[in-house]
């Protein structure tokens, strides 16, 4: 029976929860914090001995937790090569401006959870030797940022932030840092120039890494909000029992963020891997299925700008048989395990795992201009392909959904897409805003054809009118 | 410059290692004092931090929560992104720029001539399982229809009738 499994939600579902400092030291916060604080060295056969923040850090890396906020990757391993021997602070940014479009699980824990994330914040911080951090959150959480504010002025109180944190000699800061409604800020490095103060043009990586060069040029950590929140549960339960969930090279639980043409719309932890895109769009534990009357004829797996998979796609991945062995199997799009692997195998991704289901109520050509134009308006605009090639695609669908669309848009809109990505540009971006016109393209270029078709139609029953 | 909106500056700049890094926040506090960044403002900003004006100018233009030119009183924020446009929000924006006298082709954010509302399209809010997502003000609405579109645009501008002038809680914000 798929189902979901809660721990980063544990709280956020109970009833009558509050975002009360009260209410999470009640339901055991800061405990594990405290346990974190109060390791002792551990001495090894050998003699030498492992630190607490070595000793956490390798929980994490055992856990194998992969970023949760789009690109998947290892935490333990971006944790792993932050620059430990330069002398510079070394800061964390905790990215909390949630902005992939069908992403709404941030904003959850912030609304309903924050002093879960800020426990998680600063068992990284500890980890990891920072002495200042900063909660990097989107301008339009109002709210968001007023309730996690209030949070950190509680835990402050209590002892938990600050100087002196429980009397362990280790000092913290963390103060909020509100962005102003750019999508570019979500990018680490983007994120990073925006904290600087300047417009979030982001870095080019190498050599700015954020773990080598981030903010100020130190090493400096960002790291998700699920992410932070998941590195409390791996220190509570230990990164080997958390590995223990999910599936191989996809560990633990995430949240999943359903929306669009299903009956119930929302926000599921899952174990990663053991639920599969057709449990989470029908099942009564998750989508609850399509609106009645409707099949299914489009899915976005991992925000906007994942790949689009087609309804009754057959797709090929790797798949481990009973007896061991890895092999190539084809199976419904809506078989595929949500997880990393899969999804990316199947040739898309589960990103931020926002998952956009959309009916044959959909109209796929206005489907993608809505999502260009999101595109069009958020490129930062530092590199040409992007600022130029973002505008045109935005710009040739909006004229193909006006019916006004050029016999040769379909391969022009192809031609401009394919020479955006592919390392042609600073960042992912790139990679974003081409990657849906390619897919949408390729899947559904039927429906493209056919507007093209319709528009030419009706040109010429203009022209054969006006000349009668 | 008032002195308590200067001291909140101070605060805001000392978190910082580097004042520069001090300068988004110090706009939203001065966008809200003064309900838009003028080139005073910015001449001030970049004086305070340090900058050149060029350093504060080119953030005003880029970030699309700054405005130079003051809004209505209720702003009205609708997403236009994937799961809200599917969910008929981009009717509802139809809807609103009718009922408002504004055009609903019309690029940007647009203010009726009453001056009571600033209606603008943004981006993903963030709340896609309660599509369609309205912001007015600091306060989402959610899964808006037509009817609750009028309900809310009624209940402004019921609660601007009953407002006195110089009603200063009025002044700072409070919305339904």
């Amino acid at each position: 029976m798929p189902c979901e499994r809660h721990l980063i939600l544990k709280n956020i579902r109970r009833p009558g929860y509050s975002t009360d400092i009260e209410c999470y030291l009640r339901h055991g916060g800061y405990e594990v914090l405290r346990k974190a604080l109060a390791l002792k060295p551990v001495v090894q056969p050998d003699g030498t001995a492992i630190g607490p923040k070595e000793q956490i850090r390798r929980e994490v890396e055992i856990s194998g937790l992969r970023g949760r906020g789009g690109a998947g990757f290892s935490c333990g391993m971006k944790w792993s090569l932050v620059d430990r021997k330069s002398g510079k602070p070394i800061y964390l940014v905790c990215n909390a401006d949630e902005s992939e479009p069908g992403t709404f699980k941030d904003r959850q824990i912030i609304h309903h959870d924050p002093h879960q994330l800020i426990e998680g914040m600063i068992i990284a911080c500890y980890a990891n030797d920072v002495h200042l951090a900063f909660v990097y959150i989107r301008g339009e959480f109002i709210q968001g940022a007023r309730i996690l504010t209030r949070a950190l002025e509680e835990a402050r109180a209590g002892g938990f932030l600050g100087r002196n944190i429980l009397g362990t000699g280790y000092d913290l800061d963390i103060y909020i840092h509100r962005g102003a409604g750019a999508y570019i800020c979500g990018e680490e490095t983007g994120l990073i120039e925006s904290l600087e103060g300047k417009r979030p043009y982001p870095r080019i990586k190498p050599p700015y890494f954020p773990a080598v060069l981030g903010l100020y040029q130190c090493p400096t950590i960002v790291n998700n909000v699920e992410t932070l929140c998941a590195v409390k549960h791996i220190v509570d339960m230990g990164g080997a029992e958390y590995a223990r969930l999910g599936t191989p090279d996809n560990t633990g639980t995430r949240l999943v963020c359903i929306s669009g043409h299903v009956k119930r719309p929302g926000c599921y932890e899952i174990e990663v891997g053991k639920v599969t895109l057709r449990d989470l769009i029908f099942d009564g534990a998750f989508g609850c299925g399509l609106r009645d009357g409707h099949r299914l004829k489009a899915i976005i797996p991992g925000g906007v700008s994942a790949k689009v998979f087609r309804a009754g796609e057959k797709v090929r991945v790797n798949k481990r048989t009973p007896d061991g062995k890895m092999v190539e199997t084809e199976m419904d799009v809506l078989d595929l395990p949500y997880d990393f692997t899969s999804v990316s195998a199947a040739g898309s991704m589960s990103g931020s795992g926002a998952i956009i289901v959309l009916d044959d109520s959909a109209d796929m050509v206005e489907v993608l201009a809505n999502i260009s134009e999101f595109f069009a308006h958020e490129s930062c605009g530092q590199c040409t392909p992007c600022r130029e090639g973002s505008l045109w695609m935005a710009k040739i669908l909006r004229r193909l959904v006006k019916g006004q669309g050029q016999p040769s848009d379909v391969a022009l809109l192809l031609s401009v897409a394919d020479q955006i990505p592919g390392g042609r540009t600073i960042c992912a971006f790139g990679e974003a805003c081409s990657w849906p016109v390619q897919s949408f393209l390729v899947k559904f270029g039927d429906e493209f054809r056919a507007k093209v078709q319709a528009n030419a139609e009706k040109r010429s029953e203009r022209v054969l009118a006006e000349t009668q | 410059m008032p002195k308590e909106v200067e001291e909140e500056v101070d605060a805001l700049v000392r978190r910082y290692p580097k004042p520069r890094s001090a300068v988004v926040m110090v706009l939203h506090a001065l966008q809200e004092h003064f309900g838009c960044i003028s080139p005073e403002t910015i001449e001030w900003t970049a004086r305070k931090l340090g900058l050149r004006p060029i350093n504060v100018l080119e953030l005003v233009t880029f970030y699309p929560m700054f405005r130079r030119e003051p809004f209505g009183k209720f702003h009205l924020r609708i997403c236009r992104t994937l799961s809200c446009a599917l969910a008929g929000s981009h009717q509802l924006h139809r809807h609103i720029c009718e009922r408002l006298g504004l055009n609903p082709e019309k690029p940007g954010p647009q203010t009726s001539a009453d001056g009571l509302f600033t209606v603008e399209f943004v981006e993903c809010l963030a709340s896609c399982d309660n599509a369609p997502v309205i912001m007015c003000n600091e306060t989402q609405h959610e899964q808006m229809t037509v009817e609750r579109v009028d309900k809310l645009l009624d209940e402004c501008r019921c609660k601007c009738r009953k407002e006195r002038p110089g009603d200063l809680a009025a002044e700072h914000g409070f919305e339904p």
